[in-house]
């Protein structure tokens, strides 16, 4: 079973998803972040999945888990780089992945996930 | 490319579930479905090999190239002998909204694709069928 | 019932060339092209049929994979024809006019055995029309498959992505907005986000004659997909005819931003992202 890597980025915890993961991989995925963020005090998640040909229910569960999670422990998720044809199938699945923020690309994602912590440190 | 038209595939385990999104694919390619038909088709596959496993206790999905007056698909079963829906038309009903997903995510599966066949009873298993035509 | 089809196939055989003469005589006349492409044909069904018989088909169960070369060829034969426009009429008449010729020669064969003919003819004739049958079920599919490639073709023509500015698209709809429709209009715009980055859409729905819950439904599908993708949009062209209908309706557009023109909603999509205007006088 493949472990998908945390890798860390200053205040920002970046995660490329690449492979179509089995359900325990996600789960574990899930995990792993939530002990991470705990663990680094991390601001910020990313989440790419530009990679990521199919977008499940399973995996829209995942992802609106682990933003819950992340703002729980004070963190905001960003998820990026989703492809058309899986935005368009998610639509019609039914599933709008409520309260998961998304940009376009890495870029826009690093630059949602400032503008967050800038917000939160003004709000202290 | 698949020279069989037809083949069956067991859904026992998280691995299967992994692997019949992975049959589904080369058989979307083999039919040259446009990527976001492809993309609808192996989603659907994948809920509803989820539901094979996780609410009927393990079965098969069994695959094969069909024909309609000249037009070319591919159709998909999904079985298995397990419990069974006690009730059809409330596992049916949903009209588009943005659902959390939770359950059976029939509704979703059935706007993905152009036929969809729902069999199922109480202590008699479930049977899906499902067809996307090119 | 072996012996029925041993006489045809044994006309088929022995008098393919005076069977094939006799049919395109029967067909209504057409230039020499068409004449060449008739029998050409005319002679590749006999040989296919020829052979199916031979390979032992049950001709009372065509619809059995034996049959399948005569299936292909007839599909073949109806996808060209509704590809020139001919009507379904004339190809089920190319395929009924083999009953004459062929009844002659069964007459021939068998004329001396009128308990042997009867249920010959019998045979034959529901073979041929189960053919024609076929042909004709066939054409229509081939006809609704080119009418909606053609449709597919004009949607795409009319469903122009344009940036009007940096990290704004806009996207004119016009005409009834229906599901394929809607789906064509998801696929180039969101395709065109991810190519140039683009954070705003304009959707314009000036051209759009009603909205009512069901073209509702479609819009905020495509605005959901965008949103999902992590851009947003703005909706223009509502009409206020079309304000009272939403408000009537009680659709809930989900926090979208809506204005009445296209210019209005440039103005926002730049305040939205970040431009700021001066004229000089």
């Amino acid at each position: 079973m493949d472990r998908i890597p945390i890798l860390r980025m200053g205040e920002t915890l970046l995660v490329t998803i690449q492979v179509d993961m089995q359900d325990q991989t996600a789960l574990t995925l899930q995990d792993d972040l939530a002990g991470q963020i705990a663990k680094t005090g991390a601001s910020g998640v990313m989440i790419d999945i530009s990679a990521l040909e199919i977008v499940d229910s399973f995996v829209g569960r995942m992802l609106t888990s682990i933003s819950g999670i992340a703002r729980i422990l004070s963190a905001t998720t960003v998820v990026v780089g989703m492809q058309p044809a899986v935005a368009i199938t998610l639509v019609e699945l039914g599933l709008s992945l409520e309260g998961v923020r998304t940009a376009l690309n890495v870029e826009r994602g690093m630059e949602l996930l400032r503008r967050a912590r800038e917000e939160s440190s003004l709000g202290r | 490319m698949a020279v069989e038209r037809a083949g069956t595939l067991p859904l026992q385990s998280e691995q299967h579930i992994v692997a019949s999104r992975q049959m589904v694919r080369a058989l979307c390619q083999d039919l040259k479905l446009s990527l976001v038909d492809q993309t609808k088709m192996i989603t659907a596959a994948s809920e509803l090999s989820r539901n094979t496993l996780i609410h009927g206790g393990g079965g098969t999905m069994r695959w094969e190239f069909v024909e309609k007056n000249g037009r070319a698909g591919l159709q998909l079963i999904f079985e298995d002998q397990g419990p069974g829906i006690a009730d059809l038309g409330l596992a049916l009903t949903d009209g588009w909204t943005s659902g959390t997903g939770m359950g059976l995510g029939l509704p979703g599966s059935k706007r993905l694709v152009n036929d969809f066949d729902l069999d199922s009873a109480p202590g008699a298993g479930t049977r899906v069928r499902i067809t996307k035509w090119k | 019932m072996k012996n029925d089809y041993a006489a045809l196939l044994g006309a088929l055989r022995d008098e393919e060339e005076a069977i094939i003469e006799e049919w395109l005589a029967e067909l209504p006349a057409a230039d020499l092209g068409a004449r060449r492409a008739n029998q050409a044909e005319a002679s590749e069904l006999l040989r296919k049929l020829r052979e199916s018989l031979q390979a032992g088909a049950d001709p009372a169960r065509f619809e059995s994979a034996d049959w399948a070369p005569v299936h292909d060829m007839l599909v073949g034969l109806s996808r060209s024809r509704a590809a020139q426009g001919q009507s379904a009429g004339d190809t089920s008449v190319f395929v009924l006019a083999l009953k004459k010729p062929l009844f002659a020669s069964l007459q021939r064969r068998l004329g001396a055995q009128p308990e042997a003919l009867a249920p010959a003819l019998w045979s034959l004739s529901t073979t041929i029309d189960k053919l024609a049958q076929h042909t004709a079920s066939t054409f229509q599919q081939a006809r609704e498959d080119i009418i909606r490639r053609q449709q597919e073709e004009l949607l795409e023509l009319s469903t122009p992505v344009v940036k009007l500015w940096e990290g704004v698209l806009a996207v004119p709809m016009i005409g009834v907005l229906d599901s394929s429709r809607t789906q064509m209009v998801m696929e180039a715009l969101l395709q065109r986000i991810v190519e140039t980055g683009s954070e705003l859409a304009i959707i314009d729905i000036t051209g759009v004659p009603t909205v009512d819950t069901l073209v509702a439904q479609h819009l905020l599908k495509t605005v959901t997909a965008i949103r999902l993708m992590g851009a947003d949009c703005i909706i223009s062209g509502i009409r206020p005819q079309i304000a009272q209908t939403i408000v009537h309706l009680g659709i809930d557009l989900q926090g979208v931003s809506t204005k009445a023109t296209l210019a209005d909603a440039l103005s926002l999509a730049l305040q939205k992202t970040g431009w700021r205007l001066t004229r000089d006088k």
